[in-house]
């Protein structure tokens, strides 16, 4: 299936290459740099490729393109989910999946690849598997390493891949049992000029961090289950006690991993956290206009909205900004032409607000349109939808766990239509 | 010697750069000395990493060693090193395709594996070295689709794509032929509705879903809520290929959920929902706002769901549509503004009662600033001025006017051609038009001289006076262009209008030629022709054929056999001891095989069962409808010196086995001490009866408390279980004594099986009674509460308001236990039980009957 893969970074250098079958020479890239070129934007190179004698997927991850070649016909998707699923496992290994992180590890990086894909077909792709066969770095160990010339490679066998829950390593003991859900919601939301909601659902996750010796076996309930529209699973969720029961039944993976996600998307139960009233104009045949923009708390529920954020990408004949933040501060880039306001908290006795002037170039024509208000935000201890955890039940196990639950809700693809 | 020491000694490439030569002459001999002495290690990880460095070396010498291999791991103990084998399948066929029958050979075993590990992995073998050997997959159809759920995710893609494939040779179409119809002229929905069921009546008649397609369908189902979007993907393109259309809509759903991915994956999902929404616009359509366009999506995700949107557009929707486009028009993204404008053409075309709107908006947007914009309204007004032939005068002058500032020469082009077209409807304008582009002509792009000239040729021919030397000037510019094209052209047209004496009969037909009725152009989705192509594929995604695409066969018009599916016992290999009878009729053998079969049949004691239990006729298992929290109480704190317990009847089937009854035990410390090693001693257990312990607690802090799980086989008898719970220095007599609404499983049945199964369990089988019920329980479902509460039932669907039915098994013997409650006149109900079981039976009459009378 995935005969190769390339990384290239934002400056069109190949620094890493791996191939199953035969080798697949690097020009076969120059098809991918025409295709970049024509688009321009790094986010409009097409995801699939066609060239004479193969096709390249590639996927665009943390500054890194993951080109694939591939030759005979195949699932598109089912390469792009892999290569993001290798993008995460180098995320998970080095902390983060950046070119510097990939060229200092590129041992682990080679053997990962060869464990993750066996002649071109998946073979160990949980992350679980993966730390079994090979041990992620740490300092201590890559001293230890270079002293005595020893590598990450584990030299236990890796028994997981022979369990039927193959997720899970054999053998986790911890001294402190801790189980820890962050039930994560995020807003999606588009909002018109005249502030009323055009489209907005909620998509949230369940990411859990689970540290428990043996194998315990989760039941994790909600308060509201029927809350969830639209539920995608984890592998090790018992599908059919979600259907008759409405309770998430699993042998967790060891360590952190994402549980569910779901949707909730009737209209009417996405409470919009925050406004926006903006005034934003430009001036006919003058080459200045008006910007003023104040953001202030909604339907809260008396949690304080913070991390607050505003972007907005200005039209191309804008030249610079002469703007006043009552709060926060923010900057303005005229090559790109993006408009960053940090707000930070936001209080209701004294909302924050951003007003100034816009200088235009002289002699452009006003702009058609005006920009949209992209804004981030974040909730703490409260799920917007109002899911709330009923209770963890473990079975199979006989130490008592810690036990957490975390709420939080954030902005998604926030965005004002001015 | 450790695994990957292993894998270090016979890596190839390792080894050569370690010895820093050329060291392939020797390779042979060295692979098959450390191959042979590792492929044999009792470790199966051993065997399995031997097995995939052998097969990864690319050296024909090596072959007939890999071969040996391959053949000797493919009946390995292991499912991992026959995992492994099907891995290597693949590798020698592109070393050395000659090995293909002997591989086959290979794959057709393989296939037989009950194992999941194995059954992604021989899966892609087949697909890969014999794609077209369907005959391979008859008889492992039923057992692939049971496994499928718990295959690895990379694997359970491959097989559906397979599986899909497979479905469309072997069953009949379950799309009725007029349902397409039905879909596309909305007019049918007048139709009166007795004409309908007519006609419906007739489809069902003829059509009846073979029961391995209907199972096909149902296990993959569940794969939908996949966290992998190939796996969601596959499943939404196998129920697009496969399902009856009435089914396929469950799919959206998950589709839109995917759109909530990165880029990537938004990108393909959106190709594919751009092409089912041409053909079945309702699965999309209340969705519409997920399609709706953000400022910082990428261009390429944009156009697509402009696309979507555009074909959702119907009478319904479209003003909140042309309103939502009204915002993209003005994006600073010209690229895509100038899409939209093409798809607000495309919506004014389909749907007849906004074109004039639609018509008026693009005029308006004539005057817009930016040069991209105007020109491609110009485009698309041309477009719908020609299926418009009304009269549009004013249209016309005003982008006349427009000439003088256009450049893009696509826009010019197309007014001068509109000018032509319609220059009897314009004659002060048209002469003057072609005056000033007969100066510009020399500077012109080659598709605005081309219109130039059939302006020209068109006025001369309709007003020659005016602008017979106008034409004749363009004309003899045109000769000597320097575009062969426009030279051609000229001369052809020359010949065509300027009657000579050389001219033929055509230019006598010239003003029948040129002013003909032009069709006018159909606007539609560039998604249009891609549904040849099997969803999903690369192929799709590129709409070219990608080398090794498989078509995706027609439904046969009569069904292939269905008995090839068929297994027979003897068959079933390796580990014979699964799956009893399923051979004896077709109907109730797939039924049977996806009674969710996890444990329910492993044990071989079954076999002998099973004839008896001919009961399990299209009815499975199903998970409880209610759990009751009432929970009975084992040992009292005061008896038990301070250690109580408690146990309650948690209904979940089959955890320590298919004949155990599941039980939870809460046991809580109420001393302020310790209490160590609590355990089960001393079983005096009624024959037959057994018991799976819990395992011993350790220790429980004071205050602590504990749930376990325990199993007991109560043999269908409400005896009571006798047992000691025992501590470190202490014991106590405890019993528990079942419920009889406990010592039963739910099954899922239809309403029909139901009858069937009762009309079988009469006379001395059935028990029955007439009950007073208490007003307030008449409601379907405060009845159907309170008898799942009080016995583990299975609801039946019931077509009748005032029957309710339930149906279960007993857990040990699997004998049906069938309930039904029928209200009657005057706040009475008649109970009936029908069982083999009488005495459990009657025993769950008397208990059900207060549960009922009672508020």
């Amino acid at each position: 299936m995935i005969h190769s893969l390339f990384l290239i970074n934002c400056s069109g250098d190949i620094f890493l290459e791996k191939h199953w079958k035969s080798v697949v020479s690097q020009s076969v890239c120059d098809y991918f740099f025409e295709a970049q070129e024509k688009a321009i934007d790094v986010e409009n190179v097409p995801p699939v490729i066609s060239t004479p004698h193969h096709y390249l997927i590639s996927i665009y991850r943390d500054k890194i393109f993951f080109v694939s070649v591939i030759q005979t016909e195949v699932p598109p998707l089912f390469v792009i989910e892999f290569l993001h699923r290798v993008a995460d496992t180098f995320q998970d290994y080095f902390g983060e999946c950046s070119e510097t992180a990939i060229k200092d590890n590129v041992v682990i990086v080679y053997e990962l690849l060869e464990e993750m894909l066996d002649n071109g077909f998946p073979l160990a792709t949980e992350s679980n598997i993966l730390k079994e066969l090979i041990k992620p770095p740490t300092i201590l160990r890559s001293v230890v390493n270079s002293i005595t010339g020893s590598s990450n490679v584990g030299d236990t066998l890796p028994t997981g891949q022979l369990s039927n829950i193959p997720w899970r390593r054999a053998g986790v003991k911890y001294t402190n049992n801790e189980a820890y859900f962050d039930v994560i919601e995020e807003i999606d939301a588009i909002i018109d000029k005249s502030g009323s909601t055009v489209f907005a659902e909620i998509q949230g996750v369940i990411d859990s961090c689970i540290k428990l010796s043996g194998m315990p076996d989760l039941s994790l309930s909600f308060m509201n289950p029927r809350l969830l529209d639209d539920v995608s699973f984890h592998p090790c969720i018992r599908f059919k006690r979600w259907e008759s029961e409405r309770v998430l039944s699993f042998i967790p993976p060891d360590g952190n991993f994402r549980l569910i996600s779901y949707r909730v998307s009737s209209q009417n139960l996405v409470a919009i956290p925050v406004y926006v009233k903006h005034m934003i104009s430009f001036k006919e045949n003058s080459s200045s206009g008006r910007f003023d923009v104040t953001i202030g708390p909604k339907q809260n529920m008396g949690k304080t909205v913070e991390g607050v954020v505003m972007t907005v990408h200005m039209p191309k004949a804008v030249l610079n900004m002469n703007l006043t933040a009552t709060q926060g501060s923010y900057t303005f880039d005229p090559v790109i032409k993006v408009l960053t306001w940090d707000v930070g908290k936001i209080t209701p006795q004294k909302l924050p607000n951003l007003k100034g002037i816009v200088n235009l170039q002289s002699g452009a024509p006003k702009p058609e349109e005006n920009p949209s208000l992209n804004i981030q935000f974040k909730i703490q201890q409260l799920a917007i939808s109002g899911l709330k955890v009923n209770r963890l039940d473990m079975y199979g196990e006989k130490y008592k766990p810690f036990k957490g639950v975390k709420y939080i809700t954030k902005a998604g693809k926030f965005q004002v239509r001015t | 010697m450790t695994y990957r020491q292993t894998l270090l000694e016979l890596d190839p490439r390792r080894v050569m750069i370690a010895k820093g030569k050329n060291a392939s002459e020797l390779f042979p001999a060295v692979v098959k000395n450390v191959a042979s002495k590792n492929i044999e290690d009792p470790n199966q990880l051993i065997r399995a990493s031997a097995l995939r460095v052998l097969s990864s070396i690319r050296v024909p010498i090596i072959v007939p060693i890999m071969m040996l291999a391959i053949k000797e791991a493919s009946s390995d103990l292991s499912p991992y090193v026959r995992k492994n084998a099907a891995h290597a399948i693949q590798k020698l066929y592109s070393l050395d395709p000659e090995q293909k029958e002997m591989l086959i050979e290979v794959i057709e075993k393989l296939l037989k594996d009950k194992s999941t590990l194995v059954a992604g992995s021989v899966v892609m073998a087949f697909e890969e070295v014999c794609p077209d050997r369907i005959d391979l997959i008859h008889k492992n159809y039923r057992k692939l689709c049971n496994l499928l759920v718990d295959v690895e995710e990379w694997g359970q893609v491959v097989i559906i794509h397979m599986l899909t494939r497979y479905a469309r040779t072997q069953f009949v179409s379950p799309w009725k032929d007029d349902e397409v119809v039905e879909e596309y002229s909305e007019n049918n929905f007048y139709e009166s509705d007795e004409e309908q069921k007519e006609k419906d009546q007739k489809v069902k008649n003829t059509y009846t879903m073979d029961p391995d397609h209907r199972l096909l369908l149902r296990n993959t189902k569940p794969l939908l809520q996949s966290r992998n979007a190939a796996v969601v993907m596959a499943v939404a393109q196998l129920y697009w290929h496969l399902a009856p259309k009435s089914e396929a809509g469950i799919v959206s759903k998950s589709l839109v959920r995917l759109l909530h991915s990165n880029r990537e994956v938004q990108y393909i999902v959106l190709q594919n929902i751009a092409t089912m929404s041409i053909q079945r616009k309702g699965m999309f359509e209340p969705y519409l706002k997920s399609f709706y366009v953000r400022s910082t999506d990428p261009t390429m995700i944009k156009t697509l769901k402009l696309e979507i949107l555009t074909n959702l557009a119907n009478e319904a929707n479209i003003s909140t549509l042309l309103r939502e486009f009204q915002t993209y028009v003005r994006s600073q993204d010209k690229q895509f503004a100038a899409a939209t404008i093409q798809a607000i053409g495309r919506c004014a075309t389909n749907i007849t009662e906004v074109t004039d709107t639609c018509l008026n908006g693009l005029v308006c947007l004539l005057s817009n600033r930016d040069e991209i914009v105007v020109a491609e309204s110009v485009v698309v007004i041309k477009k719908l001025l020609q299926t418009q032939p009304a009269h549009h005068g004013e249209i016309i002058k005003h982008m006349a006017k427009l000439l003088d500032n256009i450049t893009v020469p696509v826009a010019r082009a197309s007014i001068l051609w509109l000018i032509g077209e319609y220059c009897e409807r314009v004659p002060k304008i048209a002469p003057d038009v072609l005056r000033k582009t007969a100066k510009t002509f020399t500077n012109e792009d080659d598709l605005v001289k081309l219109q130039i000239l059939n302006l020209g040729a068109k006025l001369y021919l309709t007003n020659s006076k005016q602008t017979k030397l106008l034409t004749q000037y363009v004309l003899n510019l045109g000769k000597y262009d320097q575009s062969y094209d426009i030279r051609d052209r000229t001369r052809f047209i020359r010949q065509l209008i300027v009657p000579n004496e050389k001219s033929g009969a055509l230019s006598k037909y010239a003003k029948k030629i040129f002013l003909a009725q032009k069709p006018a152009p159909l606007l539609e989705s560039p998604f249009k022709d891609r549904d040849h192509f099997q969803l999903g594929t690369l192929s799709h995604t590129l709409n070219s054929r990608a080398t090794g695409y498989l078509e995706l066969s027609d439904w046969p018009k009569v069904a292939p056999d269905p008995s090839v599916r068929n297994v027979d016992v003897a068959e079933l290999g390796i580990s014979g001891k699964r799956r009893p009878s399923d051979s004896s009729d077709t109907e109730s053998a797939s039924s049977e095989e996806n009674s969710s079969d996890s444990e329910a049949e492993s044990d071989s004691k079954s076999d002998s069962e099973s004839g008896k239990s001919r009961n399990a006729t299209s009815s499975k298992v199903a998970a409880p409808v209610s759990v009751p929290t009432k929970t009975h109480e084992l040992l009292h704190r005061m008896s038990g010196k301070g250690l109580a317990a408690h146990y309650h009847f948690s209904r979940q089937p089959g955890i320590f086995g298919d004949r155990m009854v599941s039980v939870q035990l809460t046991v809580t410390n109420t001393t302020d001490q310790k209490i160590e090693n609590i355990h089960i001693k001393e079983k005096k257990l009624p024959p037959g009866m057994r018991m799976h312990e819990f395992n011993p607690i350790e220790c429980l802090e004071p205050a602590g408390s504990i749930t376990v799980s325990m199993g007991i086989d109560f043999c269908d008898s409400a005896q009571m279980a006798s047992f000691q719970l025992c501590t470190k220095d202490d014991y106590f007599n405890v019993n528990i004594q079942p419920p009889v609404g406990e010592l039963l499983l739910p099954v899922t049945m239809s309403e029909k099986d139901f009858k069937k199964e009762q009309g079988m369990l009469t006379g001395m089988n059935e028990t029955s009674a007439t009950i007073a019920v208490a007003p307030q329980n008449s409601t379907r479902l405060v009845i159907i509460e309170k008898v799942v509460k009080a016995a583990n039932l299975g609801v039946v669907p019931s077509g009748q308001d005032n029957i309710h039915r339930f149906a279960a098994k007993t857990v040990h013997s699997g004998s049906l236990m069938l309930v039904t409650v029928e209200l009657k006149e005057s706040s009475t109900a008649q109970l009936i039980i029908n069982t083999e079981k009488t005495v459990i039976g009657s025993v769950l009459l008397r208990e059900l009957k207060p549960v009922l009378s009672q508020g």
